[in-house]
């Protein structure tokens, strides 16, 4: 891609509801007065006395017996504080809870590397000392002797006899496999009029690669027993669920301290195996000690995406594009270590028939470990693979009948009147309207002219091509979704919580669960308590980050998967409506005790409806209940302003046998359409045009919302361009850093079209969707694109979902391959 | 010939202050910034020189400050984004970010404002090419550049 000069426009394209008060309108953020002077407070920033650095001596082998390991060197080297090996780590922790039934649970995980390392970069010795400079001295003098071991790095091989095995505990390379089966697959090959055979799809590594990097600066208090974590890890809930029991202590022994984070997509979950070693050393040296990953290792041994490989892949279809079923194999590779997974084997059936009424489908699901970095929930995580697989499917199905893309996709949207839309495994579709999404994307492109700019492009010399990206943001999980791959997982259902006070001088304090990484938070929960106490969003503090000892967090508390608006709000909205009713309990009881609904909050005050001279403001009440309370009648003394409220979301556990249930509250929709131009050359490419369309129904605050729907097509477009973990036959990760690993600059991103429609949920208090993770629609179009404007040189199959332009190139000079991968049974 | 020298006093002016301290010759000015002087403002991001958040200008350039050692900055004058407002009040630049939503998690924010900066110093009438080159050795993950792109140009426009 090269630069453009036109001006990035963004199309309203139908008007807003007016709702009264602050929700739905465009405040200035709260965070940003902080972060825009350098004022913010990131891990990195925070210093504590006499705090010693950390720094990971990491396995040069992707796959190694650890012979030996000899740290004296290093300790004798001044200002050296101490080290930490495998072997203390094995007799100091338990292994890491894994998720999995057998083979994958038996695999042992550590925070060091134990025995033997299985991906280069896995931390083998962590050396602490009084500067970042000394750490890496110092970890240069640790002595490790290694026996080379053969190297998995294919997951398609990982199961064939002679595979070298990662884990022996496991006594296998299979992590998890699974059949899922809805519907009737072999009552729909009868009844279709083709069979398309696509032999295989590969979803490529990548990921969102946050700018900040990970880390913790961490406290032992040797009195409590009780560790500090100053961090950026983004879903604490879990973590400590992952972290107490390694540790041999309560969950009540870690407290996570977060304030800003700079960005982490679902990368800053799977934290934990650091965070052990960092409080082993923090309580082994009896000092704060400070973690901050460098940007290499960040990219070699911390959060891939999930790669994923679709074989043997058919579509049965009538002849006139209606689609029936489909049945696939899948292979998901997790690379080294499950960590989040297998969670990744059935997040993707939020989203099974993707936009599509396709109601009959068989998939034959394996994860295997590889010598490769582990895997890490990564902005839309595991659903995007699906999704990318499933428009492959419609364009490749598309293609190979002659029928048109768009027509294709009509015919088999779900329709808008369909919703709430039942999927054939048990998924509620909550609203959407996808066709319309698709008519506003494309006409903010100019379909209607694209015959012209085709031909235009043609005397240029090059080809253009259309694509189009459907793409569903499946926000709110129920975690009872993992009881389909492990039922004795006691895992089911959602919270969050927020807690929300009036304070003495009448101070309006909102205590959030969730951990925000630039989404917002502060802003959005602040309207939303303005408009409950009608006051404005200046007069409330939304205390930045989140923080254990707040005690307003549940067990699945942390920022990901799409659900602030939903599960953080709700929780909000809870919180502040029974505040409410406290204000209006104790002004009515003041006032002369007039019943509560006479009592009216506006301004800042509580006031009679009938008589608004009669008000107390919110200062008087603040200072009655917590100063004051002995004039209060007896009645309302149990009042506290204080308000802690646990938003649960209406689920049941899904039916472990049919694998059948509803595995998300909400679907927002992206439906996003590019243009490109291919230089048939070189497969060097631009594109010239793009439009997102993005649904997640009420807006709580529209530019948080297109500012997301930006930053997820960035990603996507990366991701579809340039953005791949390659490794070589050896493990050797190729793009190790922002040098090798080319992410858009200002100058690659193309201008980009938004609309938006509104389709409020009828599931969600407020009637908004959680989104931000349906950019993934991006890599969709792109490759459907890259595909239309192959047509006239050889009508090759996009098969990769990373295509650089030597992969263009490759399916221009040799057309062939890719057919071959494709076939079509009339019947 | 002497040993090579490990270690140096330097005086730096940083956004008016002037610091005199004793540093290691290999720390880099990034790290002299935030652990010596703390101001964390100025934030790493890779260590490859090429995510850009940690820009700063030195003597009327634009640097990333972990391209360049501490010892090299003897003498000069640095502006970090500590220094873009006055008295607590927001430059039209850091302004028009949060008019704009041209910040997310805010992380990049810093070396963006200060590349921005630097561009507008030399040039205040940018077009949106001259603005996206400017600000091509500043990687962002949240926002696309979009908003971005859109705040330095109203500030160009608030300015002149």
């Amino acid at each position: 891609m090269t630069e453009t000069a036109a001006p990035t426009s963004a199309i309203v394209v139908e008007e807003q509801e007016t709702r009264p008060g602050f929700i739905g309108t465009n405040i200035p953020r709260k965070e940003d007065r902080r972060l825009v002077q350098g004022e913010g407070v990131f891990f990195d920033d925070v210093k504590r006395h006499g705090m010693g650095f950390v720094h990971f001596v990491r396995a040069p082998y992707a796959h190694a017996k650890i012979v030996s390991v000899d740290v004296s060197r290093a300790l004798e080297l001044k200002d050296v504080y101490g080290t930490l090996t495998g072997d203390e780590v094995a007799i100091l922790t338990d292994p890491f809870f894994e998720m999995s039934v057998p083979p994958g649970s038996e695999i042992k995980d550590y925070a060091l590397a134990v025995g033997k390392t299985r991906f280069v970069g896995e931390p083998v010795v962590a050396v602490v000392a009084a500067t970042r400079e000394l750490a890496r001295d110092a970890a240069e003098l640790v002595e490790v002797e290694y026996e080379p071991l053969e190297p998995l790095v294919d997951a398609r091989a990982a199961l064939e006899p002679e595979a070298p095995i990662l884990h022996e505990d496991a006594g296998s390379n299979l992590v998890w496999e699974g059949v899922f089966d809805w519907g009737d697959w072999e009552g729909c090959v009868a009844e279709a009029d083709r069979i398309v055979r696509i032999k295989e799809l590969h979803f490529d590594r990548f990921s969102s690669t946050p700018l900040e990097c990970s880390g913790c600066l961490v406290e032992f208090n040797r009195g409590t027993g009780q560790w500090t974590m100053y961090c950026n890890h983004q879903m604490p809930g879990i973590g400590a669920i992952w972290m107490a029991p390694a540790l041999r202590v309560g969950t009540d022994k870690l407290r996570f301290v977060t304030q800003d984070i700079g960005g982490a997509f679902g990368n800053k979950i799977c934290l934990h195996p650091y965070f052990v070693a960092c409080c082993l050393l923090a309580r082994k040296l009896n000092r704060p000690v400070q973690w901050t990953e460098w940007r290499t290792d960040q990219h070699t041994a911390n959060a891939h995406g999930n790669e994923r490989w679709f074989e043997d892949t058919e579509v049965a279809v009538k002849a006139d594009g209606t689609l029936l079923g489909f049945k696939t194999s899948a292979i998901d590779d997790c690379g080294a270590f499950p960590r989040y997974e297998p969670l990744g084997c059935i997040i993707w059936a939020q989203v099974t028939p993707g936009c599509y009424r396709w109601q009959n489908i068989h998939v034959d699901f394996t994860q295997v470990a590889t010598n490769k970095s582990p895997v890490s929930p990564n902005r839309g995580y595991s659903r995007m693979q699906h999704l990318w697989f499933t428009e492959r499917v419609i364009d490749i199905v598309a293609h190979e009948l002659g029928l048109d893309p768009v027509e294709v996709r009509k015919r088999n949207y779900v329709k808008e009147d369909e919703f709430p839309w039942t999927t054939p495994n048990g998924c509620i579709y909550d609203s959407g309207d996808y066709a319309r999404c698709l008519d506003i994307a494309l006409e903010l492109i100019g379909y209607d002219g694209i015959e012209e700019r085709r031909e235009d492009a043609e005397n240029r010399g090059k080809l253009l091509g259309v694509g189009i990206g459907s793409t569903l943001d499946s926000g709110t999980n129920n975690f009872g979704q993992s009881m389909l791959l492990n039922p004795d997982l006691q895992f089911s259902g959602n919270n969050e919580v927020a807690t929300v006070k009036l304070d003495i001088f009448g101070e309006v304090v909102v205590t959030l669960g969730t951990v925000p990484q630039g989404q917002g938070h502060e802003t959005t929960a602040a309207q939303v308590v303005a408009d409950a106490l009608g006051i404005t969003p200046d007069e409330v503090t939304v205390r930045p980050g989140h923080d254990t000892y707040w005690n307003s967090h549940a067990g699945f508390s942390g920022t990901y998967a799409s659900q602030f608006a939903v599960t953080g709000l709700g929780a909000v909205k809870g919180a502040v409506d029974q505040l409410a009713g406290e204000i209006r309990t104790i002004a009515a009881a003041v006032l002369g005790g007039v019943p509560e609904e006479a009592v009216v909050l506006e301004g800042g005050f509580a006031k009679l409806r009938a008589n608004p001279e009669a008000a107390i403001p919110f200062m008087g009440i603040g200072a009655i209940v917590n100063a004051n309370n002995a004039v209060l009648p007896e009645e309302v003394r149990d009042v506290t302003l204080n308000c802690r409220y646990v938003y649960v979301p209406p689920f049941e556990v899904p039916d472990t046998e049919r694998k059948y249930g509803n595995l998300t509250l909400t679907y927002a929709t992206q439906i996003h359409v590019c243009v490109l131009e291919v230089d048939p050359e070189t497969g060097a490419y631009e594109i010239v045009d793009y439009a997102a369309v993005d649904d997640c129904g009420n807006r709580i605050h529209p530019q948080i919302v297109e500012g997301q729907v930006h930053g997820a097509t960035a990603q996507a477009l990366g991701a579809a361009t340039h953005e791949t973990f390659t490794y070589d036959e050896q493990g050797n990760l190729l793009t190790p850093n922002f040098y090798d690993y080319h992410v858009p600059h200002a100058l690659d991103m193309p201008p980009i079209k938004t609309g938006y429609i509104e389709s409020p949920s009828p599931f969600t208090s407020l009637g908004a969707k959680g989104m931000g993770e349906g950019g993934g629609a991006g890599i969709h179009a792109v490759c459907a694109a890259l595909q239309d404007a192959l047509r006239p040189v050889g009508n090759p199959i996009v098969h990769e979902s990373c295509n650089p332009p030597h992969r263009v190139w490759e399916l221009i000079s040799n057309p062939e391959e890719s057919r071959g991968r494709v076939a079509v049974e009339s019947r | 010939m002497s040993a090579p020298v490990a270690q140096k006093t330097i005086s730096v002016e940083v956004n008016g202050t002037t610091y005199e301290r004793d540093v290691e010759a290999r720390r880099l000015l990034v790290h002299f910034l935030r652990d010596d002087l703390d101001l964390t403002g100025t934030h790493v991001g890779c260590d490859t020189g090429n995510c850009g958040a940690c820009s700063v200008i030195v003597d009327g350039t634009l640097l990333k400050s972990c391209m360049m050692l501490a010892i090299q900055a003897d003498g000069a004058s640095i502006e970090t984004v500590e220094g873009l407002g006055t008295d607590g009040e927001l430059s039209s630049l850091q302004q028009a970010f949060s008019e704009h939503h041209a910040l997310q998690c805010g992380y990049c924010t810093p070396g963006m404002l200060m590349s921005a900066k630097a561009l507008l110093d030399e040039n205040p009438e940018p077009t949106e090419g001259e603005i996206r080159r400017a600000i091509q050795g500043n990687i962002c993950r949240c926002t696309g550049y979009v908003n971005i792109v859109e705040a330095i140009s109203a500030a160009a426009e608030a300015s002149t």
